[in-house]
């Protein structure tokens, strides 16, 4: 533990002066046995609004009979020992991070009273982000925020909620806005977002702001007991050890200092009709991961007679051509056909504008690296993509180009070319998109790799519209007759032995 | 039934076989299919999926979640995985069960989107503040993508700790065929859990110990449990290591590119074989030690700058001469570069 804290704690001639709690709250436990000594005194220092808010809370829950439902996250700051003393279930989180524990456990347990309690470091300093979305999301959490405009636990530090002109340790002369900023003003800043139902700031000043206290924590609470939302009690608390005071000093300190820097309100009480739009279908888990039982035997195709072990392919074109999908079209076909298969794409930002490429591998054993530096087949659908992998080509390997000619300046010995202008026969078919397919038919006629009435039947899987299915039809059609009409005026060889 | 999956898609299959009902977090490249997955799937089946503010905030929310005691996750990529370290720390000093994804990619700092693995240190040594350990699993396929992830929700709730699934931008982005069988999902009883309830009002989740012995002791009762991991959860694979005269040593996709360069150099007359360990923590050393008793040379590749690499020669203790082969910035090395490194290796033994 910090030092100062730990002096003070140490000090005996101080704790005679903490705060003794004798007629408790049955929220809290009769004797606090997780502290290891002084098990009937708080930690907190005499005069500390912890104590206070404590008992405003412990009191709340046992008057509404919630201290079994209820979940008690502690922060870290003076507060980080709530779970010494509230007899409910604790959990003891990282500093700032309250309402995002908070959102877990209440998320896994609707029901339940989830309650954040929080510092001004550990809310408005490290977990501002945290506050701000779980507040915006509505998270139907409670938070009690406890403002001493200074980090006790620490030893004086300066506070986001800090005032102008307030000293601590780290501004020495005084909190410059022109060096520090200005104090956070929580409760307006949360009041801003459309989620909460219910924020106000109170004040431990006296009997009187006490007891408006007393009735916002109440309130705070039925608010999450009735399921209505995310409600923020932001607490001026006097810290007497830190601010050099006298426990009545402090208090006077709050009343005349902080409030009217901070002042009490009710920012937000209210209902808030959140709409709850496109809820999710439900499902059974094997439903929704595709492992039913088998429906209608048809979902794996016996192992076809291939005539290669291993077959890698690689695609590339611009993005948006299809090539990461004509990719796992493949993939898909050679697994309907008993083969092992892999897809690897090229994948993220480049994607968008430039170029894309794809690796399939199909093989009749498990297959090692998914990654093809010697593709046996290249299929190539801009002059770019040729240019760039022809030369990774097995020997012995087919490109399937497709453009209606090579450029002049190009060649590639190792392998065979077959061109194939892709784009136009698809624009012909009336869509530029399927000139991926045309490529699939170019391929399946070339090598026979693959059989045609598997790629229909991936695609008749695949595309549920019948106007785009007929025209992925016609698609692969046109590509496997213009290779068959091709070949039969000799311009190129059929391939149909394989590099391994 | 085989189905085409992608590895980050089969790691929410997974999750959802093995009764994980939550998740929370953080898109980013390569991993954020894994977040598409779980938003699509886990309300579909009545649990909850929040994108949240940040993965320092995602990690946290597993934190209450799993204080609650159920079935929670996360994923993400290096970036995300440096802002996890605080809630990782808290998570195993709290002995909380949950799983924790990381699809590697470049790095450091922003680095780019393919695939390194580099993050092994920090993940498997443990990237953030005190005494403790990950459990930690390196799937190499999309099939092992959901299957280690079922077992690293087991593994996390047997031992109460965090378990990472440590992939790389490669196995996440490819697909291949996935066949999973139902299970019927028994997680453990977690009588220490807060749930509001009167049976669970006396629990407490925590991760301070402010006496010193206490802390102490906390951390020797966590040795003992690491210490039993160690016993009894190494998993790895071996590839023609029978008759081996090299050893090469790989994980994740470069596992996969090694099986392939010990196919190429075996048919080059080469007597190669593979290791590939499955669990980095805890790590496979007695079997390691074991496999390469009858080798002569071992290599190790990696796609870093040589991490796992010191797990390896920690266990061999400098009774074997290492060598390594490290690609870095998201190059992945090809099957030729690797069967020629093998080659090399075959050189210098001869
Ligand atoms: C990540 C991290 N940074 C810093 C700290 C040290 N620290 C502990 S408490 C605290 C400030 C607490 O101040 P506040 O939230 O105002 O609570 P108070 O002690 O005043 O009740 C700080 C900075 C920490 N525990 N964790
Ligand atoms: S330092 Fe301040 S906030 Fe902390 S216990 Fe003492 S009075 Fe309370």
């Amino acid at each position: 533990m910090e030092e100062k804290r730990a002096a003070v704690l140490d000090d005996p001639a101080s704790s005679s002066g903490y705060e003794i709690v004798h007629s408790k709250s049955k929220v809290f436990y009769p004797e606090f046995e997780r502290k290891t000594d002084l098990k009937h005194q708080t930690h907190y220092c005499p005069g500390c609004g912890h104590g206070v808010a404590h008992k405003l809370i412990a009191e709340a829950l046992e008057d509404l009979e919630l201290q079994n439902d209820t979940i008690l996250v502690s922060p870290v700051g003076c507060s980080v020992f709530a779970y010494y003393y509230f007899d409910v279930g604790n959990v003891q989180v990282a500093h700032g991070r309250a309402p995002a524990a908070a959102t877990g456990l209440k998320r896994a347990c609707p029901d339940k009273i989830v309650i954040a309690y929080q510092g001004d470091g550990d809310l408005a300093a490290i977990g501002t982000a945290e506050i701000i979305h779980a507040a915006n999301r509505g998270e139907k959490i409670t938070i009690f925020f406890v403002n001493n405009t200074i980090y006790g636990m620490t030893g004086g530090q300066m506070a986001p909620t800090t005032l102008v002109g307030q000293k601590s340790t780290t501004s020495p002369w005084g909190r410059r806005p022109v060096n520090e900023g200005f104090p956070l003003h929580m409760s307006e800043l949360l009041s801003s977002l459309e989620a909460p139902v219910y924020i106000e700031r109170v004040a431990l000043s006296d009997n009187k702001n006490i007891m408006k206290a007393r009735r916002a924590v109440r309130k705070a609470l039925e608010k999450q007991r009735d399921g209505a939302g995310f409600s923020f009690v932001e607490i001026l608390s006097p810290c007497p050890t830190i601010w050099g005071k006298d426990p009545m000093e402090a208090r006077r300190w709050v009343a005349e200092t902080m409030i009217p820097n901070f002042p009490l309100n009710v920012f937000r009480d209210r209902k808030v009709e959140i709409p709850v739009n496109n809820a999710p279908p439900q499902k059974t888990i094997a439903e929704l991961i595709g492992i039913e039982k088998k429906v209608d035997g048809k979902t794996s195709e016996p192992a076809r007679n291939h005539r290669f072990h291993d077959l890698t392919i690689k695609i590339a074109g611009f993005g948006g051509q299809g090539v990461l999908l004509l990719g796992q079209l493949l993939a898909e076909m050679g697994m309907r056909e008993g083969l092992e298969v892999s897809w690897l794409p090229s994948y993220g930002p480049e994607m968008r504008s430039g170029s894309a490429h794809c690796h399939i591998c199909l093989s009749k054993e498990r297959i090692g690296s998914p990654l093809i530096s010697q593709p046996s087949v290249l299929i190539a659908m801009n002059e770019l993509s040729l240019r760039k992998f022809a030369s990774q080509v097995a020997p012995g390997g087919v490109i399937i180009y497709g453009r209606t000619a090579l450029p002049v300046d190009f060649s590639c010995p190792q392998a065979q070319i077959v061109c194939i202008p892709a784009s136009e026969l698809a624009d012909k078919l009336g869509s530029a998109k399927v000139a991926n397919v045309v490529m699939m038919g170019a391929l399946l006629e070339e090598t026979e790799c693959l059989s045609p009435a598997t790629a229909m039947q991936v695609l008749e899987a695949k595309v549920k519209n019948p106007a785009l299915l007929e025209l992925d039809r016609k698609a692969l059609d046109a590509g496997r007759l213009y290779i068959d009409d091709t070949v039969a005026v000799g311009a190129v060889t059929q391939a149909d032995g394989f590099a391994q | 039934m085989r189905q085409l999956c992608k590895g980050n898609v089969a790691i929410i299959k997974g999750a959802l076989l093995a009764g994980c009902r939550a998740y929370y977090g953080y898109p980013i490249t390569p991993a954020s299919e894994i977040a598409e997955a779980a938003a699509l799937y886990i309300p579909q089946v009545g649990g909850t999926f929040v994108q949240a503010e940040s993965e320092t905030a995602s990690i946290n929310m597993v934190y209450g979640a799993a204080s609650a005691g159920i079935r929670v996750m996360t994923a993400s990529s290096g970036p995300g995985l440096s802002l996890m370290q605080e809630g990782m720390s808290y998570l195993a000093g709290a002995e909380l069960p949950c799983v924790i994804v990381d699809v590697m990619r470049g790095g450091p700092g922003l680095g780019n989107i393919a695939p390194e693995q580099s993050d092994y240190f920090a993940m498997v040594k443990g990237g953030g503040h005190g005494n403790y350990r990950n459990l930690v699993l390196a799937p190499a396929s999309v099939q092992e993508m959901a299957e280690l992830t079922v077992l690293a929700f087991d593994l996390a709730d047997k031992y109460r700790n965090p378990a990472v699934v440590l992939t790389d931008g490669f196995v996440g982005q490819m697909m291949e065929p996935l066949d999973l069988e139902y299970r019927e999902v028994v997680a453990p009883p977690k009588p220490w859990a807060v749930q509001g309830t009167a049976e669970t009002r006396k629990n407490m989740v925590s991760s301070i110990f402010l006496e010193t012995d206490d802390l102490e002791q906390h951390q020797r009762q966590l040795e003992a449990k690491y210490q039993r991991a160690q016993n009894s959860e190494t998993r790895w694979e071996e590839y023609c290591t029978e008759d081996a005269e090299v050893l090469v040593i790989g994980y994740g996709i470069v596992s996969r590119v090694l099986r392939s360069a010990v196919d190429q150099a075996r048919n080059r007359g080469i007597k190669v074989g593979l290791f590939r360990p499955i669990s980095l923590w805890p790590f496979p050393a007695k079997e390691l030690v074991r496999a390469a008793g009858r080798t002569e040379r071992i290599l190790v590749s990696e796609l870093s700058n040589g991490q796992m690499l010191e797990d390896v020669r920690l266990a061999l203790d400098g009774k074997k001469p290492v060598a390594f082969y490290g690609r870095v910035g998201g190059n992945v090395p090809t099957v030729e570069e690797l069967t020629e490194k093998i080659e090399e290796q075959m050189a210098v033994s001869a």
